[in-house]
């Protein structure tokens, strides 16, 4: 054993750590293609890209296997990427109290697409979805209690959308003449502030004033 | 309600009591709601048949506010969520900041930040004992237990100059030193803190009155606080021995040595036990703090992260410049996300933080202990009293402020 050592020393088998071991038999039980992505994030969070159609048998999967064990369903959320073909990334965050682990599980979908609820599995489940759905517009089928959660009755859009202003479309007020809350549009006293404080040296490739030049260059290669 | 009591044939002789469903608003503005919560009961006599919370009156946009200013600017909204405990919180995004940076506190600044997080700890249990006392009709506990908190806010103010807006942990360390003199007012105000909890326990532990509104009320078994995300004394209550400063040690927790207090059948009584309890064993880590705490640095040398010192920047114009970068661009976190959490007083407090290599967060989701617990009202009030709602909406320790975000 000290010979093998002593020859190849950088070769010697790592012992895997408790997250490479619960990835792979994730990765193991799970069948081929459902899984596009996995990886465990600075070495200590583990996370898989499920495909939506089989989101609810994965999740349910990590719950009732015995070896997974996810009890609890501790977040759902939404991200929003515009530029992607699919722009809702849809986060389960779940905990295994009894193998003290945890996984992440991300699926994605866009405005229409529905994604099915896991409500049965875990009741906690229902305000997150609600919340997604106030928040983003993502939509969760067999879901039945899709109303707003956090926002206002009656409120329009989806503000955590990247496309949604920080400053809404209306704002209210108390009318003391008609003696009712009156929903205006936004007046903002001042312009609407937002600093670009990105370094020139490490944010911009541009100089201001040799966009031409940058864009030749562009479209020549 | 309608009474009828005409004879029929099937019930002759028998008086026939029909009782209609109603339903009934509970809050926004309500003392017992503990904030804005707007409870629609759906009651069968004075049963609850039926609740469905309406949250979201306090709602701020936190989330969203976050992801349109820098790291250094996102941490005070922190405070501002459960404002009953703001460190504790802090503690939460400073923790996920760290991580997607790469970097680890100095141990001093672990420690000063596990002494805060414990003193905020019983911050929030004096709170929420004491004003859940008051929902079941006892004054006296919320009066001596202010007067405790109020001396627990001092030390707040000596080290952060705010008694609740603190902005005092930072991604790499705290803001600032302790001030001198205040680990000796902590450790005198740690000498008299167990007569208060035994004051407070002779008031309420065996009180009757205080019994007979709580015991048997709300159960939540081991398995139904699984499914409905419970966390932290909540889940504690129901006799599962989870905390997260024991499984998933963060700062310097795996040095302390304390207890964690557990219920077995998790009702409203025991989840004020867990939290007597927690207040003891709060007390004992703040005690190993003060004599464990080593001196050294309170933030990272990096000053790319750490903001230099006032006097530094008098002279050296590089301290100046970093001051300048730090306060305006703020610091750059590399692309990933995390999922990091700490045992806040309430339970589970998580922070989803997506950062996409730019000086702003791309999504910050933070995930509430007191979300979850509320969803969990219609399951926990089904079948009680009217007067049961609200010992369950106290003893689940609500604060708006982290649920409307």
């Amino acid at each position: 054993m000290a010979d093998d050592n002593a020859i190849a020393p950088a070769e010697a088998p790592r012992a895997p750590t408790a997250q490479e071991d619960l990835l792979n038999a994730v990765l193991g039980s799970i069948p081929e293609g459902v899984v596009t992505e996995s990886q465990i994030a600075r070495g200590t969070e583990v996370e898989i890209r499920v495909q939506r159609a089989a989101i609810h048998a994965v999740l349910q999967l990590l719950r009732d296997e015995a070896r997974f064990a996810f009890e609890q369903c501790m977040d759902i959320c939404g991200v929003d990427w515009p530029g992607r073909p699919e722009r809702f990334d849809v986060v389960y965050n779940l905990l295994s109290l009894a193998h003290n682990h945890r996984i992440r599980v991300i699926t994605t979908t866009d405005a229409v697409a529905a994604v099915p609820t896991v409500s049965d599995l875990w009741p906690s489940a229902t305000w997150f979805e609600r919340e997604a759905w106030d928040m983003y517009g993502i939509v969760f089928s067999g879901q039945s209690d899709l109303r707003r959660i956090l926002t206002d009755y009656g409120f329009e859009g989806h503000p955590l959308r990247k496309d949604f202003p920080l400053t809404g479309y209306v704002e209210v007020r108390y009318d003391p003449e008609r003696q009712a809350v009156v929903y205006e549009p936004v007046k903002l006293q001042q312009d609407f502030r937002n600093f670009d404080f990105l370094s020139p040296w490490e944010g911009m490739t541009t100089l201001p004033g040799d966009e031409k030049v940058h864009l030749n260059r562009i479209t020549r290669e | 309600m309608s009474l009828s009591t005409e004879d029929t044939p099937a019930a002759a002789g028998k008086r026939v009591v029909e009782i209609d469903s109603h339903t009934i608003n509970f809050g926004p503005q309500h003392p017992a709601a503990h904030g804005v919560l707007r409870l629609i009961l759906e009651m069968q006599g004075e049963v609850v048949e039926r609740a469905d919370p309406h949250i979201g009156l306090l709602h701020r946009g936190t989330e969203k506010l976050i992801e349109h200013k820098s790291y250094i600017q996102a941490l005070p909204y922190f405070d501002r969520l459960d404002y009953v405990a703001p460190m504790a919180q802090e503690h939460a995004f400073a923790l996920a900041t760290e991580r997607l940076l790469g970097i680890e506190a100095p141990i001093r600044a672990q420690w000063i930040r596990v002494l805060f997080a414990e003193i905020s700890r019983v911050l929030n249990h004096i709170l929420n004992i004491t004003t859940y006392a008051l929902d079941v009709g006892a004054t006296t506990p919320s009066l001596w237990g202010f007067e405790q908190r109020e001396a627990l806010l001092e030390f707040y103010d000596a080290t952060s100059g705010s008694h609740y807006h603190a902005n005092y942990f930072r991604a790499g360390g705290v803001a600032k030193d302790l001030p001198a003199g205040l680990t000796d007012r902590i450790a005198a105000w740690a000498e008299q803190f167990p007569k208060f909890v035994d004051d407070i326990e002779r008031l309420l532990t065996g009180n009757r009155i205080f019994k007979q509104r709580t015991v048997d009320i709300g159960i939540m078994t081991a398995e139904e606080a699984f499914a409905w995300g419970f966390s932290g004394p909540c889940l504690r209550a129901s006799g599962c021995a989870w905390d997260l400063r024991r499984s998933q040690p963060y700062d310097v927790y795996d040095q302390l040595d304390f207890e964690i207090p557990v219920g077995s059948h998790g009702d409203c009584y025991e989840r004020y036990l867990v939290r007597i309890a927690e207040m003891r064993e709060s007390h004992k880590i703040i005690k190993q703090c003060l004599a464990q705490m080593p001196s050294g640095p309170i933030k990272v040398q990096d000053s790319k992260i750490a903001p230099p010192k006032r006097a530094e920047m008098k002279r050296s114009m590089e301290a100046l410049i970093h001051h300048f970068k730090l306060y305006s661009e703020g610091y750059h976190v590399p692309e990933g996300s995390t999922y990091t959490v700490v045992e806040a007083p309430k339970g589970e407090f998580g922070v989803f933080l997506v950062a996409d290599g730019t000086n702003r967060p791309y999504r910050c989701k933070i995930r509430a202990p007191g979300f979850a617990h509320l969803q969990a009202m219609e399951k926990l009030s089904k079948g009680h009293m009217l007067a049961d709602a609200v010992s369950i909406i106290g003893s689940l320790d609500i604060v708006f402020g982290e649920i409307d975000r």
